[in-house]
């Protein structure tokens, strides 16, 4: 610590104050997220498991929001033996 | 009409346990029927700072699965008779609470008291899901510090999207307690200011609790704050917080220790 920052304290508080501000801003967009992704995830099982028997963790629902373009990408890795249920 | 009031904060070792029964005591002190129920299932405290720790014969457990009743399981407090404690279980783990069944209880405390305070676990899993999912208030503790703060942003996040008013698409109240506050850190810049949190969390205070060794005190002789030291810094901020609870307005001040010659001498020594 040199000579000069013994005299000059800087208060620590307004950096509490900026760190939070920042990280909430990006925690609570991102949480909102993981509940949309969790919903759509549930109701696209739901619609597959009317047709066919799936795993639940063959269903991968990501969602990018970037400040430009915002992706949402659905994988659905399909169990090999099983085919659509028969049309009558 | 009882309300049910959640003390909830996310992080752990902010005070929710001390501010459930100093709360409570207070709430208690005006005459109205008041149940402090300690969801902390497997590390229970509440029974401990209120001083009840000898008394338990049933818990929240056992009235849950049915193996008791209600009544069987409540402990009326020693000092104030409209003031009652469901205790936790210090055995079983949270697994052996189910959903229905503390709604059922729920329901009983409902008709039975004009208060129940629930004291939530820390973290944000099941223990303090289930302690939050029946409350149409919630009180958010939190002190002045980074991680603290950022839990009860999750804890507010969660009271509006996991409890039984969200889903009906109703609004629970929040209210933000600060806990071990320190005002002459604050003005010096080392410490969020009370401003600073309400801010950032943008929820309505509810009370500033400043730090204090009164607490401790308290704690050490199980007892409630409001109980222990009524005249105390804490008990004075912790009695008009319960009255804001109540619906009155009251003046938003710190309280402070008043010391004489002596405490100004010595009250520094063990800090």
């Amino acid at each position: 610590m040199s000579l000069f920052n013994l005299f000059r304290r800087r208060s620590t508080a307004p950096v509490a104050r900026e760190r939070l501000q920042i990280l909430l801003a990006h925690e609570r967009v991102a949480g909102s997220h993981s509940q949309l992704v969790a919903v759509l995830q549930e109701e696209i099982l739901a619609v597959i498991a009317k047709h066919m028997q799936i795993d639940r963790d063959k269903v991968v629902v990501k969602l990018d929001r970037g400040t430009e373009v915002s992706t949402l990408e659905i994988d659905i890795e399909m169990p090999a033996q099983v085919r659509a249920p028969a049309r009558a | 009409m009882a309300k049910v009031l959640v003390v909830t904060s996310g992080k752990g070792g902010v005070g929710k346990t001390t501010s459930t029964a100093a709360l409570g005591a207070a709430l208690a002190q005006t005459g109205k029927n008041v149940v402090v129920v300690d969801f902390d299932v497997g590390l229970r405290n509440l029974d401990l700072i209120m001083g009840a720790e000898r008394r338990v014969v049933y818990d929240l457990i056992n009235v849950v699965q049915g193996d008791a009743k209600l009544a069987q399981a409540l402990i009326r407090d020693k000092r104030l008779e409209t003031l009652f404690l469901l205790p936790a279980s210090q055995t079983r783990d949270k697994d052996a609470l189910t959903s229905e069944g503390v709604a059922r209880v729920m329901a009983e405390m409902r008709e039975r008291f004009d208060w129940v305070i629930c004291d939530s676990p820390a973290g944000i899993e099941r223990g303090a899901q289930l302690a939050m999912y029946h409350a149409d208030t919630a009180v958010v503790v939190t002190n002045p510090e980074v991680s603290s703060v950022r839990d009860s942003d999750r804890i507010i996040g969660l009271l509006d999207s996991k409890t039984e008013r969200a889903e009906r698409g109703e609004r629970i109240s929040k209210h933000l307690l600060l806990t071990r506050y320190d005002p002459v850190r604050a003005a010096r810049g080392d410490m969020l200011k009370t401003e600073d949190v309400l801010e950032i969390l943008s929820i309505p205070l509810l009370g500033i609790i400043p730090e204090s060794q009164d607490v401790l005190k308290a704690s050490n002789l199980g007892s409630p704050v409001t109980l222990a030291d009524p005249t105390s810094a804490p008990a004075r901020a912790y009695m008009d917080a319960a009255r804001r609870l109540l619906g009155e307005t009251i003046d938003m001040s710190i309280p402070t220790d008043r010391k004489g010659l002596f405490g100004k001498l010595f009250g520094r020594r063990v800090a």
